[in-house]
Protein backbone atom coordinates (compact mmCIF):
# COMPACT_ATOMS: atom_id res chain seq x y z
CA UNK A 1 0.00 0.00 0.00
CA UNK A 2 1.40 3.32 -0.79
CA UNK A 3 0.51 6.60 0.65
CA UNK A 4 -2.43 7.17 -1.51
CA UNK A 5 -3.99 3.96 -0.08
CA UNK A 6 -3.31 5.83 3.05
CA UNK A 7 -5.71 8.65 2.25
CA UNK A 8 -8.12 6.10 0.40
CA UNK A 9 -8.63 3.93 3.40
CA UNK A 10 -11.27 4.50 6.06
CA UNK A 11 -8.84 5.27 8.34
CA UNK A 12 -6.90 7.68 6.34
CA UNK A 13 -10.34 9.91 5.46
CA UNK A 14 -11.13 9.84 8.72
CA UNK A 15 -7.83 11.37 9.86
CA UNK A 16 -8.45 14.22 6.78
CA UNK A 17 -12.11 15.11 8.19
CA UNK A 18 -10.68 15.03 11.89
CA UNK A 19 -7.51 17.41 10.55
CA UNK A 20 -9.56 20.00 8.57
CA UNK A 21 -12.38 20.51 11.41
CA UNK A 22 -9.62 21.21 13.82
CA UNK A 23 -8.24 23.54 11.54
CA UNK A 24 -11.64 25.12 10.55
CA UNK A 25 -11.88 25.48 14.39
CA UNK A 26 -8.52 27.48 15.39
CA UNK A 27 -10.48 29.86 12.42
CA UNK A 28 -13.11 29.99 14.68
CA UNK A 29 -11.49 31.18 17.61
CA UNK A 30 -9.63 33.68 15.22
CA UNK A 31 -12.45 34.95 13.56
CA UNK A 32 -14.41 35.08 16.85
CA UNK A 33 -12.02 37.24 18.97
CA UNK A 34 -11.55 39.76 15.61
CA UNK A 35 -15.37 40.22 15.84
CA UNK A 36 -14.95 40.82 19.48
CA UNK A 37 -13.65 44.27 18.89
CA UNK A 38 -17.20 45.64 18.07
CA UNK A 39 -17.92 45.12 21.97
CA UNK A 40 -15.43 47.54 22.11
CA UNK A 41 -18.41 50.87 21.66
CA UNK A 42 -16.40 53.34 19.95
CA UNK A 43 -18.52 53.29 16.71
CA UNK A 44 -16.27 50.11 15.38
CA UNK A 45 -13.20 51.96 15.08
CA UNK A 46 -11.22 49.18 16.91
CA UNK A 47 -13.22 46.16 14.61
CA UNK A 48 -12.34 48.20 11.33
CA UNK A 49 -8.94 48.49 11.84
CA UNK A 50 -8.77 44.78 12.73
CA UNK A 51 -11.23 44.07 9.78
CA UNK A 52 -8.20 46.27 7.95
CA UNK A 53 -5.81 44.20 8.82
CA UNK A 54 -7.50 40.69 7.72
CA UNK A 55 -7.86 42.06 4.77
CA UNK A 56 -4.74 43.29 3.84
CA UNK A 57 -2.13 41.40 5.48
CA UNK A 58 -0.41 39.01 3.49
CA UNK A 59 -0.19 36.23 5.58
CA UNK A 60 -4.33 36.03 6.31
CA UNK A 61 -4.75 36.22 2.43
CA UNK A 62 -2.77 33.33 2.05
CA UNK A 63 -4.57 31.53 4.67
CA UNK A 64 -7.74 32.59 3.70
CA UNK A 65 -6.95 30.60 0.54
CA UNK A 66 -6.12 27.44 2.88
CA UNK A 67 -8.90 28.12 4.72
CA UNK A 68 -11.16 27.17 1.89
CA UNK A 69 -9.10 24.18 0.34
CA UNK A 70 -10.29 23.17 4.27
CA UNK A 71 -13.49 23.51 4.16
CA UNK A 72 -13.75 22.23 0.63
CA UNK A 73 -11.67 19.20 2.06
CA UNK A 74 -14.32 18.82 5.02
CA UNK A 75 -17.51 18.92 2.68
CA UNK A 76 -15.88 16.75 0.15
CA UNK A 77 -14.59 14.24 2.36
CA UNK A 78 -17.76 14.11 4.09
CA UNK A 79 -20.00 13.68 1.18
CA UNK A 80 -17.58 10.53 0.11
CA UNK A 81 -18.24 9.16 3.35
CA UNK A 82 -21.87 9.71 3.83
CA UNK A 83 -22.27 8.09 0.23
CA UNK A 84 -19.90 4.78 1.11
CA UNK A 85 -21.82 4.95 4.23
CA UNK A 86 -25.47 4.82 2.97
CA UNK A 87 -23.85 1.69 0.47
CA UNK A 88 -22.64 -0.34 3.64
CA UNK A 89 -26.50 -0.62 4.64
CA UNK A 90 -28.56 -1.27 1.58
CA UNK A 91 -31.26 -2.45 3.63
CA UNK A 92 -32.58 -0.08 6.47
CA UNK A 93 -34.18 -1.19 9.64
CA UNK A 94 -37.62 -1.06 9.97
CA UNK A 95 -37.52 -0.23 14.00
CA UNK A 96 -33.74 1.95 15.07
CA UNK A 97 -33.67 2.86 19.17
CA UNK A 98 -30.57 4.93 18.27
CA UNK A 99 -31.24 7.03 21.85
CA UNK A 100 -30.41 4.02 24.02
CA UNK A 101 -26.49 4.14 22.37
CA UNK A 102 -25.53 7.30 20.93
CA UNK A 103 -26.16 10.96 20.96
CA UNK A 104 -28.39 12.58 18.35
CA UNK A 105 -26.22 15.46 17.52
CA UNK A 106 -23.60 12.30 17.04
CA UNK A 107 -25.65 11.03 14.72
CA UNK A 108 -26.80 13.75 12.55
CA UNK A 109 -23.17 15.49 11.85
CA UNK A 110 -24.31 15.40 8.04
CA UNK A 111 -27.49 17.25 8.47
CA UNK A 112 -25.74 19.24 10.84
CA UNK A 113 -23.09 19.98 8.56
CA UNK A 114 -25.29 20.99 5.79
CA UNK A 115 -26.97 23.47 8.07
CA UNK A 116 -23.86 25.14 8.82
CA UNK A 117 -22.91 24.96 4.93
CA UNK A 118 -26.42 27.05 3.79
CA UNK A 119 -26.24 29.66 6.59
CA UNK A 120 -21.67 29.64 5.42
CA UNK A 121 -23.17 30.60 1.90
CA UNK A 122 -25.53 33.21 3.48
CA UNK A 123 -22.80 34.91 5.48
CA UNK A 124 -20.24 34.84 2.96
CA UNK A 125 -22.96 36.95 1.30
CA UNK A 126 -23.11 39.23 3.59
CA UNK A 127 -19.96 40.37 4.25
CA UNK A 128 -17.21 38.51 2.35
CA UNK A 129 -18.25 39.00 -1.26
CA UNK A 130 -19.12 42.40 -0.29
CA UNK A 131 -15.55 43.41 1.24
CA UNK A 132 -13.36 41.54 -1.43
CA UNK A 133 -15.72 41.77 -4.70
CA UNK A 134 -17.11 45.09 -4.67
CA UNK A 135 -15.70 48.76 -3.84
CA UNK A 136 -18.49 49.43 -1.15
CA UNK A 137 -16.44 48.90 1.95
CA UNK A 138 -14.08 51.35 3.47
CA UNK A 139 -11.70 50.76 5.67
CA UNK A 140 -12.77 52.98 8.37
CA UNK A 141 -14.99 56.48 8.65
CA UNK A 142 -12.04 59.20 7.53
CA UNK A 143 -11.47 58.00 4.06
CA UNK A 144 -14.79 56.72 3.28
CA UNK A 145 -16.36 57.42 -0.19
CA UNK A 146 -19.25 58.50 -1.16
CA UNK A 147 -21.33 55.68 -1.08
CA UNK A 148 -19.16 53.49 0.93
CA UNK A 149 -19.46 52.05 4.14
CA UNK A 150 -17.39 50.73 6.80
CA UNK A 151 -17.70 46.98 7.80
CA UNK A 152 -19.23 47.70 11.15
CA UNK A 153 -21.67 49.75 9.82
CA UNK A 154 -22.04 47.35 7.04
CA UNK A 155 -23.10 44.97 10.36
CA UNK A 156 -24.90 47.09 12.05
CA UNK A 157 -27.55 47.51 8.27
CA UNK A 158 -27.41 44.08 7.95
CA UNK A 159 -28.08 43.00 11.70
CA UNK A 160 -31.42 45.52 11.43
CA UNK A 161 -33.31 42.81 9.93
CA UNK A 162 -34.43 40.13 12.60
CA UNK A 163 -34.81 37.36 9.80
CA UNK A 164 -30.93 37.15 9.58
CA UNK A 165 -30.28 37.63 13.16
CA UNK A 166 -32.68 34.13 13.56
CA UNK A 167 -30.86 32.79 10.48
CA UNK A 168 -27.43 33.55 12.35
CA UNK A 169 -28.58 32.44 16.12
CA UNK A 170 -30.13 28.67 14.75
CA UNK A 171 -26.99 28.65 12.78
CA UNK A 172 -24.99 28.88 15.66
CA UNK A 173 -26.94 26.46 17.55
CA UNK A 174 -26.14 23.65 14.63
CA UNK A 175 -22.70 24.78 14.81
CA UNK A 176 -22.47 24.11 18.79
CA UNK A 177 -23.79 20.98 18.39
CA UNK A 178 -21.30 19.92 15.66
CA UNK A 179 -18.30 21.05 17.22
CA UNK A 180 -20.21 18.99 20.50
CA UNK A 181 -19.31 15.73 18.68
CA UNK A 182 -16.62 17.08 16.38
CA UNK A 183 -13.77 18.35 18.90
CA UNK A 184 -13.55 15.17 20.67
CA UNK A 185 -14.44 12.90 18.01
CA UNK A 186 -11.40 14.15 16.01
CA UNK A 187 -8.76 13.13 19.00
CA UNK A 188 -10.07 10.08 19.11
CA UNK A 189 -9.79 9.96 15.44
CA UNK A 190 -5.98 10.87 15.81
CA UNK A 191 -5.79 7.72 18.19
CA UNK A 192 -5.84 9.97 21.09
CA UNK A 193 -7.54 8.28 23.37
CA UNK A 194 -6.55 8.02 27.42
CA UNK A 195 -8.17 7.81 30.06
CA UNK A 196 -6.10 10.43 31.86
CA UNK A 197 -6.41 13.12 28.76
CA UNK A 198 -10.02 11.82 27.22
CA UNK A 199 -11.95 13.48 30.08
CA UNK A 200 -9.99 16.75 29.93
CA UNK A 201 -10.39 16.69 25.99
CA UNK A 202 -13.94 16.62 26.26
CA UNK A 203 -14.75 18.82 29.06
CA UNK A 204 -12.50 21.07 26.93
CA UNK A 205 -14.68 20.67 23.63
CA UNK A 206 -18.00 20.95 25.79
CA UNK A 207 -16.76 24.58 26.73
CA UNK A 208 -15.38 25.39 23.72
CA UNK A 209 -18.57 23.94 21.90
CA UNK A 210 -20.54 26.64 23.68
CA UNK A 211 -18.32 29.74 24.47
CA UNK A 212 -17.52 30.09 20.76
CA UNK A 213 -21.08 30.03 19.48
CA UNK A 214 -22.29 31.82 22.62
CA UNK A 215 -20.13 34.30 21.68
CA UNK A 216 -20.65 34.70 18.11
CA UNK A 217 -24.55 34.40 18.40
CA UNK A 218 -24.29 37.36 21.08
CA UNK A 219 -23.02 39.61 18.34
CA UNK A 220 -26.06 39.88 15.48
CA UNK A 221 -28.51 39.58 18.73
CA UNK A 222 -26.14 42.71 20.36
CA UNK A 223 -26.37 44.97 17.31
CA UNK A 224 -30.38 43.94 16.35
CA UNK A 225 -31.16 45.27 20.16
CA UNK A 226 -29.14 48.31 19.60
CA UNK A 227 -26.33 47.24 22.65
CA UNK A 228 -23.54 48.44 20.49
CA UNK A 229 -22.63 51.78 19.89
CA UNK B 1 -32.08 -22.48 42.20
CA UNK B 2 -33.07 -18.84 41.05
CA UNK B 3 -36.36 -17.49 41.92
CA UNK B 4 -39.03 -17.58 39.58
CA UNK B 5 -41.07 -14.43 38.86
CA UNK B 6 -44.02 -17.13 37.30
CA UNK B 7 -45.53 -14.72 35.22
CA UNK B 8 -47.29 -14.84 31.82
CA UNK B 9 -47.16 -12.26 29.43
CA UNK B 10 -48.72 -11.75 25.72
CA UNK B 11 -46.83 -9.68 23.05
CA UNK B 12 -46.80 -9.77 19.27
CA UNK B 13 -44.00 -10.54 17.52
CA UNK B 14 -43.39 -8.00 13.79
CA UNK B 15 -40.31 -10.63 12.71
CA UNK B 16 -38.48 -10.68 9.16
CA UNK B 17 -38.71 -13.30 6.85
CA UNK B 18 -36.64 -13.87 3.80
CA UNK B 19 -36.48 -17.32 1.92
CA UNK B 20 -32.66 -16.46 0.24
CA UNK B 21 -30.20 -13.91 -0.43
CA UNK B 22 -31.40 -12.75 -3.66
CA UNK B 23 -35.48 -13.03 -2.77
CA UNK B 24 -36.96 -9.71 -0.91
CA UNK B 25 -38.14 -10.42 2.49
CA UNK B 26 -41.12 -8.66 4.51
CA UNK B 27 -41.87 -8.60 8.02
CA UNK B 28 -44.22 -11.11 9.46
CA UNK B 29 -46.49 -11.20 12.62
CA UNK B 30 -47.23 -13.73 15.13
CA UNK B 31 -49.55 -13.36 18.28
CA UNK B 32 -47.52 -15.09 21.36
CA UNK B 33 -49.88 -15.99 23.88
CA UNK B 34 -48.73 -16.69 27.61
CA UNK B 35 -45.36 -16.38 27.14
CA UNK B 36 -43.49 -17.54 30.77
CA UNK B 37 -41.18 -14.48 31.89
CA UNK B 38 -38.65 -16.77 33.07
CA UNK B 39 -38.22 -17.55 29.28
CA UNK B 40 -35.63 -16.70 27.21
CA UNK B 41 -35.76 -14.63 24.13
CA UNK B 42 -34.49 -17.45 21.89
CA UNK B 43 -36.54 -19.77 23.70
CA UNK B 44 -39.82 -17.72 22.79
CA UNK B 45 -38.43 -18.44 19.60
CA UNK B 46 -38.42 -21.79 20.05
CA UNK B 47 -42.11 -22.27 20.64
CA UNK B 48 -42.94 -20.06 17.84
CA UNK B 49 -41.05 -22.71 15.26
CA UNK B 50 -42.88 -25.57 17.37
CA UNK B 51 -46.02 -23.53 16.50
CA UNK B 52 -45.60 -22.98 12.74
CA UNK B 53 -43.73 -26.59 12.30
CA UNK B 54 -47.06 -28.43 13.85
CA UNK B 55 -48.88 -25.92 11.65
CA UNK B 56 -46.88 -26.85 8.48
CA UNK B 57 -45.05 -23.74 8.10
CA UNK B 58 -41.89 -23.14 7.68
CA UNK B 59 -40.19 -21.94 11.22
CA UNK B 60 -38.01 -19.29 11.77
CA UNK B 61 -34.42 -19.52 10.67
CA UNK B 62 -31.94 -18.22 13.46
CA UNK B 63 -28.51 -18.58 14.84
CA UNK B 64 -27.61 -20.04 18.33
CA UNK B 65 -25.32 -22.69 19.63
CA UNK B 66 -23.94 -22.25 23.31
CA UNK B 67 -26.96 -20.11 24.17
CA UNK B 68 -24.55 -18.89 27.34
CA UNK B 69 -23.62 -15.78 25.73
CA UNK B 70 -19.95 -16.77 24.92
CA UNK B 71 -20.06 -18.39 21.46
CA UNK B 72 -21.19 -14.88 19.42
CA UNK B 73 -23.90 -16.75 17.12
CA UNK B 74 -27.04 -15.32 18.33
CA UNK B 75 -27.36 -12.12 16.36
CA UNK B 76 -31.29 -10.82 16.46
CA UNK B 77 -31.81 -6.93 15.95
CA UNK B 78 -34.61 -6.48 18.46
CA UNK B 79 -36.74 -3.47 19.26
CA UNK B 80 -34.15 -1.02 17.30
CA UNK B 81 -31.14 -2.58 18.98
CA UNK B 82 -28.51 -5.30 18.54
CA UNK B 83 -29.00 -7.87 21.40
CA UNK B 84 -32.15 -6.27 22.37
CA UNK B 85 -33.26 -3.98 25.10
CA UNK B 86 -30.36 -4.52 28.29
CA UNK B 87 -26.75 -3.68 27.54
CA UNK B 88 -24.01 -6.08 27.24
CA UNK B 89 -25.84 -9.47 27.15
CA UNK B 90 -26.11 -11.36 24.03
CA UNK B 91 -29.93 -12.05 22.60
CA UNK B 92 -29.63 -15.83 24.23
CA UNK B 93 -28.77 -14.36 27.74
CA UNK B 94 -31.99 -12.09 27.16
CA UNK B 95 -35.31 -12.78 28.88
CA UNK B 96 -38.70 -12.81 28.81
CA UNK B 97 -38.99 -10.66 32.20
CA UNK B 98 -37.00 -7.45 29.82
CA UNK B 99 -40.50 -7.13 28.53
CA UNK B 100 -43.53 -6.17 29.00
CA UNK B 101 -47.38 -7.37 28.63
CA UNK B 102 -48.80 -6.45 25.23
CA UNK B 103 -45.53 -5.48 23.80
CA UNK B 104 -44.97 -5.17 20.30
CA UNK B 105 -41.51 -6.72 19.23
CA UNK B 106 -39.74 -6.08 16.54
CA UNK B 107 -37.07 -8.69 15.37
CA UNK B 108 -34.75 -8.12 12.34
CA UNK B 109 -31.46 -9.54 11.09
CA UNK B 110 -28.00 -7.53 11.53
CA UNK B 111 -28.58 -5.03 8.12
CA UNK B 112 -25.32 -4.72 6.45
CA UNK B 113 -23.60 -4.69 2.83
CA UNK B 114 -21.18 -7.12 4.39
CA UNK B 115 -23.04 -9.84 5.97
CA UNK B 116 -25.68 -11.04 3.20
CA UNK B 117 -28.87 -12.63 4.48
CA UNK B 118 -29.17 -16.31 4.72
CA UNK B 119 -32.36 -16.78 5.24
CA UNK B 120 -35.14 -14.71 8.11
CA UNK B 121 -32.80 -13.80 10.90
CA UNK B 122 -29.37 -15.47 10.01
CA UNK B 123 -26.79 -13.16 8.33
CA UNK B 124 -23.25 -14.61 6.85
CA UNK B 125 -20.70 -13.35 8.58
CA UNK B 126 -17.93 -14.78 6.61
CA UNK B 127 -16.61 -11.01 6.32
CA UNK B 128 -15.12 -11.05 9.75
CA UNK B 129 -13.37 -14.63 9.22
CA UNK B 130 -11.73 -12.96 5.83
CA UNK B 131 -10.22 -9.94 8.22
CA UNK B 132 -9.12 -12.39 10.98
CA UNK B 133 -7.64 -14.35 7.63
CA UNK B 134 -5.49 -11.37 6.71
CA UNK B 135 -3.59 -10.78 9.68
CA UNK B 136 -5.26 -11.74 12.61
CA UNK B 137 -2.89 -14.23 14.09
CA UNK B 138 0.65 -14.52 15.02
CA UNK B 139 2.72 -16.03 12.32
CA UNK B 140 5.19 -18.40 14.37
CA UNK B 141 4.66 -20.94 17.04
CA UNK B 142 4.95 -19.19 20.75
CA UNK B 143 5.28 -22.23 22.69
CA UNK B 144 3.10 -23.64 25.18
CA UNK B 145 1.95 -22.38 28.69
CA UNK B 146 5.04 -22.73 30.32
CA UNK B 147 6.70 -20.69 27.63
CA UNK B 148 3.85 -18.31 27.78
CA UNK B 149 4.74 -17.82 31.36
CA UNK B 150 8.90 -17.07 30.75
CA UNK B 151 7.79 -13.57 28.89
CA UNK B 152 6.90 -10.82 32.01
CA UNK B 153 4.13 -9.39 31.24
CA UNK B 154 2.65 -6.27 33.37
CA UNK B 155 -0.73 -7.10 34.98
CA UNK B 156 -2.46 -3.47 33.57
CA UNK B 157 -1.28 -4.57 30.08
CA UNK B 158 -2.10 -8.20 30.11
CA UNK B 159 -6.01 -7.12 31.68
CA UNK B 160 -5.92 -4.56 28.20
CA UNK B 161 -5.06 -7.28 26.21
CA UNK B 162 -7.49 -9.96 27.87
CA UNK B 163 -10.28 -7.51 27.45
CA UNK B 164 -9.72 -6.88 24.17
CA UNK B 165 -10.30 -10.53 23.43
CA UNK B 166 -13.38 -11.28 25.31
CA UNK B 167 -15.09 -10.21 21.95
CA UNK B 168 -17.00 -12.78 20.78
CA UNK B 169 -17.41 -11.35 16.87
CA UNK B 170 -21.33 -11.66 16.76
CA UNK B 171 -21.50 -8.06 14.81
CA UNK B 172 -23.75 -6.06 17.18
CA UNK B 173 -21.13 -3.41 16.17
CA UNK B 174 -21.38 -3.49 12.44
CA UNK B 175 -25.61 -3.61 13.27
CA UNK B 176 -25.76 -1.03 15.63
CA UNK B 177 -23.43 1.34 13.55
CA UNK B 178 -25.16 3.99 11.72
CA UNK B 179 -22.67 3.43 8.93
CA UNK B 180 -22.37 0.03 9.43
CA UNK B 181 -18.76 0.09 10.26
CA UNK B 182 -16.70 -2.95 12.16
CA UNK B 183 -14.18 -0.82 13.71
CA UNK B 184 -14.61 -2.15 17.06
CA UNK B 185 -14.49 -5.59 16.07
CA UNK B 186 -11.57 -5.23 13.90
CA UNK B 187 -9.52 -3.29 16.44
CA UNK B 188 -10.75 -5.42 19.43
CA UNK B 189 -8.86 -8.01 17.56
CA UNK B 190 -6.15 -5.37 16.55
CA UNK B 191 -5.55 -4.96 19.82
CA UNK B 192 -5.51 -8.10 21.84
CA UNK B 193 -2.12 -9.34 19.74
CA UNK B 194 -0.75 -6.17 19.58
CA UNK B 195 -0.71 -5.40 23.12
CA UNK B 196 1.11 -8.85 24.07
CA UNK B 197 5.12 -8.99 23.35
CA UNK B 198 4.45 -12.11 20.99
CA UNK B 199 1.77 -9.99 18.84
CA UNK B 200 4.00 -7.06 18.53
CA UNK B 201 6.72 -8.27 16.21
CA UNK B 202 4.19 -8.29 13.41
CA UNK B 203 1.33 -5.31 14.61
CA UNK B 204 2.65 -2.68 11.78
CA UNK B 205 1.78 -5.59 8.98
CA UNK B 206 -1.49 -6.73 10.67
CA UNK B 207 -3.15 -3.41 10.86
CA UNK B 208 -2.29 -3.02 7.62
CA UNK B 209 -3.61 -5.89 6.34
CA UNK B 210 -6.40 -5.99 8.49
CA UNK B 211 -7.97 -2.68 7.55
CA UNK B 212 -7.79 -3.15 4.11
CA UNK B 213 -9.73 -6.34 4.37
CA UNK B 214 -12.36 -4.58 6.93
CA UNK B 215 -12.77 -1.60 3.33
CA UNK B 216 -12.87 -4.82 1.08
CA UNK B 217 -15.41 -6.61 2.46
CA UNK B 218 -17.66 -3.02 2.51
CA UNK B 219 -18.04 -1.76 6.24
CA UNK B 220 -18.69 1.54 6.27
CA UNK B 221 -16.56 4.41 7.86
CA UNK B 222 -16.46 4.97 11.66
CA UNK B 223 -18.03 8.51 12.63
CA UNK B 224 -17.03 8.01 16.24
CA UNK B 225 -20.85 7.75 17.67
CA UNK B 226 -20.26 5.24 20.20
CA UNK B 227 -23.31 3.19 19.39
CA UNK B 228 -21.23 -0.04 19.06
CA UNK B 229 -19.45 0.27 22.39
CA UNK B 230 -22.58 1.01 24.20
CA UNK B 231 -24.27 -2.06 22.49
CA UNK B 232 -21.29 -4.60 22.54
CA UNK B 233 -22.23 -7.47 24.77
CA UNK B 234 -18.55 -7.91 25.97
CA UNK B 235 -18.23 -4.36 26.61
CA UNK B 236 -15.38 -3.93 24.13
CA UNK B 237 -14.17 -0.14 24.87
CA UNK B 238 -13.67 2.67 22.09
CA UNK B 239 -9.76 2.80 23.13
CA UNK B 240 -9.17 -0.16 20.89
CA UNK B 241 -10.68 1.80 18.20
CA UNK B 242 -8.25 4.56 18.66
CA UNK B 243 -5.47 2.29 19.51
CA UNK B 244 -6.04 0.82 15.86
CA UNK B 245 -5.94 4.54 14.31
CA UNK B 246 -2.69 5.66 15.64
CA UNK B 247 -1.37 1.91 14.80
CA UNK B 248 -2.56 2.09 10.91
CA UNK B 249 -1.26 5.94 11.04
CA UNK B 250 2.36 5.29 12.08
CA UNK B 251 2.43 1.93 9.85
CA UNK B 252 1.37 3.56 6.90
CA UNK B 253 4.25 6.18 7.28
CA UNK B 254 6.62 3.80 8.16
CA UNK B 255 5.77 1.29 5.09
CA UNK B 256 8.56 1.06 3.00
CA UNK B 257 6.40 0.63 -0.19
Amino acid sequence: MSNAGFLKSSIGKKVIMGATGLFLITFLMVHCFINMLIFFQDGGETFNKGAEFMGTNWLIRAMEIVLFVGIILHIVQALVLTLENRKARPVPYEKINGAANSSWYSRSMGLLGTLILMFLIIHLKHFWVVSRFTDHIAHNEYEKLPGQETLFKEMMEVFENPMVVLVYVLAMISLTYHLLHGFQSAFQTFGLNHRKYTPIIKKTGIAFSIIICTLFASMPIAMHFGFVK
Amino acid sequence: MGGTTGKNINVTVKVWRQRNKNEKGSFETHDMKGVSTDMSFLEMFDVLNERLITEGKDPVAFDHDCREGICGMCSMYINGRPHGPKNAVTTCQLHMRSFNDGDTIVVEPWRSAAFPVVKDLVVDRAAFDRVIAAGGFVSVNTGNAKDANNILIPKPEADEAFNAAACIGCGACVAACKNGSAMLFVSAKVSQLALLPQGKIEAEKRVLDMVHQMDVEGFGNCTNTGACEAECPKSISLENIARMNREYVFASANEKK
